[in-house]
C-alpha cells in the first residue's frame, strides 16, 4: 500500500513519468526535495528530482498575482479566433478541465507528443488490433519481436519487470523466454537473458522497416513470394521468424511509435496488426504499443470519453471533429491559423511551448525557464508529487492513482484551467 | 423548497399503484408526506399526465475501458453525429457508442436517471469510474467481473471454502466500488488466452481443471451468503451459438435454485432447428424462467442498423469477428484478469438470422408471465442504442404495429416465429415494473423506482398518447433527486448524480494473501489497485451511496 515508512519516505509511489507506471518506488522528500531511493530509472529520476523553482504567477516575465494572471489569460482566450491548447502533459482531471476550455472557447486540442500517439491511432481505427497488457506479459509471453525499436531507452525498465521477471502464474521458466528485435540493435543489456547471452537480431534500417515487415505478413498470411531477401534479410530467415510466431503459445509484437520517424508509419502498424490476426487463427499473439511518456494515453483516453475522438480535436464549429492532419500543433502554428496557444506541462520543466509569434500561456510545471518569454506564466504542480490524480499506462488499460508526496501548494492544471473559466471575461 | 405535482395520474408498482391520480410532494430532493401548512413554492398541474418514477437500465455499456476502445474504433460513428454545445451542455458525439456526455444527456431526455454498466474489470474498475463520473444527469453503478481472474479461479482450482471465497468477492466489490458482480463466460476468457476457442458449461478450462458451472455455483452462493441484494448477473458460455439453449437452460436448472440474473437471454436462446440450423428457443427458456422463481433475466434485444458489439467475451466475440461490419475489431487480454472484444455489426432485417433475433427477443419479453423478472434492455450497444427504448417499448405495448414490424423483415424468420400469434401487450402498469421498480427492487435499491414517501425524488412524466414510442421519447418533466431536469424532452439543468455500491462485510485478513500475490505477479501493488471514495468525489460532480446488504434470510 501507499504509504509512509518512516517521516519524509513514501513507499510504493506510482509513477506518472514512464509508461509502464511503476508503482514501486520509493521516495525521500525532504524540504520539498524529492529524492528517489528504489526503483528510479534514468527517465524517471530526473523528472521526480526536478527542483522547485520560482513558484510566482508572471506576466510578460514579471512576478503578478495568480488572480491577474489568470485574468490576463482569458483575456487572450477571449480575443482570440482560434486558440489551441496544446502540450496537454498532465493528469485525467487535467484533460478534462484543457476539455471544458476548450468547448467553452472553440478551441483546438492537441498533445505535444500526439504526431507518436497517432500513428496507434490511425492503425486501430483502420484496421482494429489485438493487443495484451503489461501483466499478461510479465506472466505469459513466451517470444517477444520487438520492432524497430530501443525500448531500453524510453522505458528503462520493461526487460527488468515485464520479461525477467523471477515468478510468473504458470510456472514458466523466464529465463527460456525469446527475445528477437528486428530492425535496430538494442543500445543496452537489458534484453539480454540472465545469463548474459544477447537477443537474436535481424537488423535493418529503420526506413527499410515497412518493405521488411511487408514481407513478413505476406508469409504470415501464406502469400508466396519470388523475392530471395529484403533488406539484406533472407527470406529464410523470415520464414523462421514466422515459424517462431506460429509456435509460440503466448507471442508478443511489440513497438515504440514515438521512435518512427518515417513517413506513415501508421501502416506498418496496421501490418503487424494483420500478422498477428494470421496468428491468431491457430495461436495466440498480441501487439503491444510501448511509449506513453507525458502523459499521452491519458490525453487520448479522456478525450476520447468526453468527446469521441482521440486528439487531435477542434471545438471550433461548436462540436468537437478529429482530424489528425489539420488540427496538428505545429501545422496551425505555422500556418498561423491559431492565433493564442495555452500550453499546458505539468510533468517536466523542460517541455516548454514550441516557439511562436502568437500570444502564449503556460501552465507549466514550477521552475521551468523560458527561452521565448510567455505573454503569461502560471506554474502549476506535478500530477504524482505536488496533488492526487491519475495516469494511463503505454498499453492503453490501465490507470494508476497518482499520490501528493509534499505540501508545496502548488495548484493543479485542472485547478487553475476551472478558475480560468469560472472567471472568464 | 417544496414542490407539488398534482393530478397526475401515477403508475407506482412497488405500492400497487396502478393509474391512481395521485399528488406528489417533494422537499430536499425526496417525496414527502403531504405537508401541514408549509408554503409551496411551486405547483405542477398533471391533468392527463402519467407518472413514473425515473426509468433504471439494468444493463447498459456506458463506461468502462471497452466502450472506450469501441468509440476509438468508431470515429464514422461520431463523425455523423455531432452534438454541438450550448450554453448549458457540453459538446459530444456518437449515435451507437456516444461520448459521456452525450450519454447523460440522452438517457435523461427518455426519462431514465439510473444506469448500470455491466461489465467493470476490477483492474480496470478505475477507468469505469472516470469515464461513468463525466456522464452527467443520471445515476451509475457497476458490477464488478469475476469468474475469469486467475486469483478467483486459483480458489476455485485449490477448492478453497465457501467462506475464504465469499471474502475474496466482498473485497473485490469494495476495492472496484461496485454494486454487484457478474460473470461472462464462466472460465472462458481465461481460457481463450490458453488458445482455447470454446469452453462448455461442464467441461474443466485449461490450467485450472474448474468448469463453468463450478464458478457460477460458487459465486451465486458466494452473493447469497454476503447477502448482496443483486443476485450473480450472468452472461452465459456460448453466447450466440446456434443450439446455446440446451447450455441456457441447463444453467437455469443447475443454479440449485440460488438467485441468478441472466443477461441478454436473447443471445442465448437459440436453436439448431430447420433449413439454416438457426431457430428460436425462446419458448423453451420463458418456460424454464416461468418455472424457477429465482431466475430473472434481461432481454438484450436486438433492433435493425448499425451498431458495435462491446464486450468481455473476447472467446466469442473472436469467434464471431468474421461478421464485423465495418470489417474491423478490437480485442485485449487483461491483466490475467478478464479480456476485451469490439466487433462492429450491423443487423439486417432482411438476413434470416438477425430477423428471427428480432423475434426472438420480443418471444421472450412476451412469454415470460412476469414482468418483475423480465428487464427492458437492448445491452446497449450490442442489441442496439439505447436510443432506441421508446421503439421497444412501442413494439411491446402495441400488438398492431408489432405485426407491421414483423411482415418487414425476412419472411423466412416471421414464418419460423411464432410471434405473431402472441396477442400480449404490455400494459403502463408492467411496463413501469420492468423499467423501474423491478429494477430497483433486483439491485437493492431501496429508495429508488417508486415514488412512496422517503424515496428519492426521481421522478418522469410523460403526456399520454397512442402512439407509445413518442410518449416515452419525449418527456414532459423529468426530476432527479428532486430537481427539475428536463421540461418537454429538453434538458434545462444539469446535475451529477450518484454512484450505487455495497460494501458487505468480509474478513479483512485476506488482504496479506492477496497482498503478496499482487507484489510477486502483478505490476500493480494492492494498495494502488483499491479505488478509494476520494478518487470518486472530485470537483463536485462524484458522490457515493452505499445500500445495505440485507440481512440474512430476511425478507
Amino acid at each position: 500500500m501507499f504509504y509512509h515508512t518512516q517521516t519524509g519516505i513514501w513507499e510504493e509511489v506510482p509513477n506518472p513519468f514512464c509508461g509502464i507506471a511503476a508503482d514501486d518506488l520509493k521516495v525521500k522528500v525532504e524540504d520539498n526535495r524529492l529524492t528517489i531511493i528504489e526503483n528510479g530509472c534514468p527517465v524517471t529520476q530526473p523528472a521526480f528530482e526536478q527542483a522547485i523553482g520560482d513558484s510566482t504567477p508572471q506576466i510578460q516575465g514579471k512576478a503578478t498575482r495568480l488572480e491577474t494572471a489568470i485574468a490576463r489569460a482569458n483575456k487572450l482566450l477571449s480575443h482570440s479566433r482560434l486558440p489551441l491548447i496544446s502540450g496537454l502533459a498532465t493528469d485525467v482531471e487535467g484533460v478534462r478541465a484543457a476539455l471544458a476550455l476548450a468547448d467553452y472557447y472553440g478551441a483546438v486540442i492537441d498533445h505535444m507528443d500526439s504526431k507518436a500517439t497517432l500513428r496507434n491511432m490511425l492503425a486501430l481505427q483502420t484496421g482494429g488490433w489485438i493487443t495484451t497488457t503489461l501483466g499478461e506479459v510479465r506472466n505469459r509471453v513466451d517470444l517477444l519481436l520487438v520492432v524497430g525499436s530501443d525500448i531500453e531507452s524510453c522505458l528503462p525498465r520493461f526487460f527488468e519487470r515485464y520479461i525477467w521477471n523471477s515468478e510468473t502464474l504458470f510456472g514458466q521458466d523466464t529465463a527460456q523466454r525469446k527475445i528477437i528485435y528486428l530492425g535496430q540493435s538494442p543500445s543496452g543489456q537489458a534484453a539480454c537473458r540472465p545469463d548474459g547471452r544477447a537477443p537474436l537480431i535481424l537488423s535493418c534500417k529503420q526506413e527499410e522497416l515497412p518493405e521488411v515487415v511487408a514481407v513478413l505478413r505476406a508469409q504470415a498470411v501464406g502469400h508466396p513470394l519470388q523475392a530471395e531477401s529484403v533488406a539484406g534479410i533472407t527470406m529464410e530467415k523470415l520464414a523462421t521468424l514466422v515459424n517462431r510466431l506460429k509456435q509460440a503459445q503466448y507471442g508478443v509484437i511489440t513497438w515504440a511509435a514515438e521512435q518512427w520517424n518515417f513517413p506513415h508509419a501508421e501502416l506498418t502498424i496496421q501490418m503487424l496488426g494483420e500478422i498477428i490476426m494470421a496468428l491468431n487463427k491457430t495461436t495466440r499473439c498480441s501487439g503491444l504499443p510501448l511509449g506513453g511518456r507525458n502523459g499521452q494515453v491519458t490525453a487520448n483516453q479522456v478525450c476520447t470519453w468526453q468527446t469521441g475522438y482521440p486528439i487531435p480535436i477542434s471545438f471550433a464549429r461548436g462540436y468537437p471533429d478529429y482530424d489528425p492532419y489539420h488540427y496538428n500543433t505545429k501545422r496551425l502554428l505555422e500556418s498561423g491559423e491559431a492565433d493564442a496557444l495555452i500550453w499546458i506541462s505539468a510533468l517536466d520543466q523542460n517541455d516548454r511551448p514550441p516557439i511562436t509569434s502568437i500570444p502564449t500561456v503556460v501552465l507549466g510545471r514550477a521552475g521551468m525557464n523560458f527561452t521565448q518569454v510567455p505573454e503569461v506564466f502560471i506554474p502549476i504542480g506535478t500530477p504524482g508529487i505536488d496533488h492526487g490524480g491519475h495516469a494511463y499506462r503505454t498499453d492503453n488499460v490501465i490507470a494508476v492513482p497518482l499520490h501528493k508526496l509534499r505540501e508545496s501548494r502548488l495548484p493543479s492544471a485542472a485547478e487553475i484551467l476551472y478558475a480560468m473559466l469560472e472567471y472568464r471575461c | 423548497m417544496l414542490i407539488k405535482l398534482t393530478g397526475g395520474t401515477v403508475y407506482d408498482p412497488m405500492h400497487g399503484i396502478n393509474g391512481e391520480v395521485r399528488d406528489i410532494y417533494i422537499q430536499d430532493g425526496r417525496i414527502t408526506d403531504p405537508p401541514n401548512d408549509m408554503p409551496i413554492h411551486q405547483v405542477y398541474s398533471l391533468n392527463n399526465k402519467i407518472v413514473m418514477a425515473g426509468a433504471i437500465d439494468i444493463h447498459s455499456h456506458i463506461g468502462g475501458g471497452n466502450v472506450n476502445i469501441a468509440r476509438t474504433l468508431l470515429p464514422e460513428d461520431h463523425w455523423a453525429n455531432p452534438l454541438p454545445h450550448t450554453e448549458l451542455l457540453r459538446a459530444g458525439s456518437g449515435h451507437i457508442i456516444p461520448s459521456t456526455f452525450a450519454t447523460g444527456y440522452r438517457y435523461a431526455e427518455m426519462g431514465y436517471t439510473a444506469v448500470f454498466e455491466p461489465a467493470v474489470l476490477p483492474m480496470n474498475a478505475r477507468q469505469a469510474h472516470m469515464e461513468m463520473g463525466d456522464i452527467p444527469l443520471i445515476d451509475k453503478g457497476g458490477y464488478a467481473l469475476l469468474g475469469n481472474d486467475d486469483y478467483g479461479l486459483r480458489m476455485l482450482a485449490a477448492n478453497k471454502d465457501q467462506k475464504a471465497f465469499n471474502d475474496y468477492v466482498a473485497w473485490i466489490l469494495r476495492a472496484s466500488q461496485c454494486l454487484g458482480i457478474k460473470v461472462v463466460n464462466p472460465g472462458g476468457i481465461n481460457a481463450f488466452k490458453f488458445n482455447q476457442r470454446r469452453l462448455h458449461l461442464d467441461e474443466p478450462g485449461p490450467y485450472y481443471g474448474v468448469t463453468p458451472r463450478q464458478i457460477l455455483l460458487r459465486l451465486a452462493r458466494a452473493l447469497h451468503e454476503l447477502d448482496v441484494p443483486h443476485p450473480l448477473h450472468v452472461h452465459g458460455c456460448n453466447l450466440g451459438v446456434p443450439g446455446n439453449l440446451e447450455t441456457t437452460l441447463s444453467t437455469i436448472e443447475g443454479i440449485a435454485g440460488l438467485p441468478m440474473h441472466l443477461a441478454h437471454i436473447q443471445f442465448h436462446s437459440y436453436g439448431a432447428e430447420g433449413d439454416r440450423k438457426f431457430s428460436s428457443g425462446a419458448a423453451q427458456i420463458a418456460e424454464a424462467v416461468n418455472r424457477n422463481p429465482n431466475i430473472t433475466v434481461d432481454v438484450g434485444q436486438i433492433l435493425f442498423g448499425q451498431t458495435v458489439t462491446v464486450s468481455s467475451d473476447s472467446m466469442q466475440q473472436y469467434a464471431n469477428h468474421l461478421h464485423a461490419y465495418p470489417k474491423k475489431w478490437a480485442f485485449v487480454d487483461i491483466e490475467c484478469d478478464a479480456g476485451c472484444g469490439i466487433v462492429p455489426f450491423k443487423y439486417l432485417d432482411k438476413n434470416f438470422v438477425n430477423a428471427l433475433q428480432w423475434t426472438i427477443g420480443l418471444e421472450i419479453f412476451l412469454l415470460v408471465d412476469d414482468p418483475w423478472r423480465v428487464f427492458l434492455t437492448t445491452d446497449h450497444p450490442n442489441g442496439a442504442p439505447f436510443v432506441s427504448y421508446p421503439h421497444l417499448i412501442r413494439l411491446l405495448m402495441d400488438r398492431s404495429f408489432r405485426n407491421d414490424m414483423l411482415a418487414t423483415i425476412h419472411p423466412d424468420a416471421a414464418r419460423a416465429s411464432t410471434l405473431g400469434a402472441i396477442t400480449r401487450e404490455y400494459s403502463l402498469y408492467e411496463i413501469a415494473v420492468m423499467t423501474r421498480a423491478g429494477a430497483a427492487k433486483l439491485l437493492g435499491l431501496s429508495d429508488r423506482g417508486h415514488l412512496g414517501i422517503g424515496a428519492a425524488a426521481d421522478i418522469t412524466v410523460y403526456t399520454k398518447q397512442e402512439d407509445k414510442e413518442k410518449m416515452f421519447s419525449k418527456p414532459d418533466y423529468v426530476f432527479k433527486d428532486g430537481e427539475l431536469i428536463v421540461r418537454n424532452g429538453e434538458i434545462i439543468k444539469v446535475t451529477w448524480g450518484t454512484t450505487h455500491v455495497v460494501r458487505p462485510e468480509f474478513d479483512n485478513s485476506i488482504e496479506k494473501e492477496l497482498s503478496n500475490y499482487f507484489d510477486r505477479y502483478l505490476p500493480m501493488k494492492l494498495g494502488n489497485f483499491k479505488i478509494h471514495d476520494e478518487e470518486m468525489i472530485y470537483f463536485g460532480q462524484g458522490h457515493i451511496q452505499v445500500h445495505p446488504c440485507r440481512e440474512r434470510n430476511s425478507s
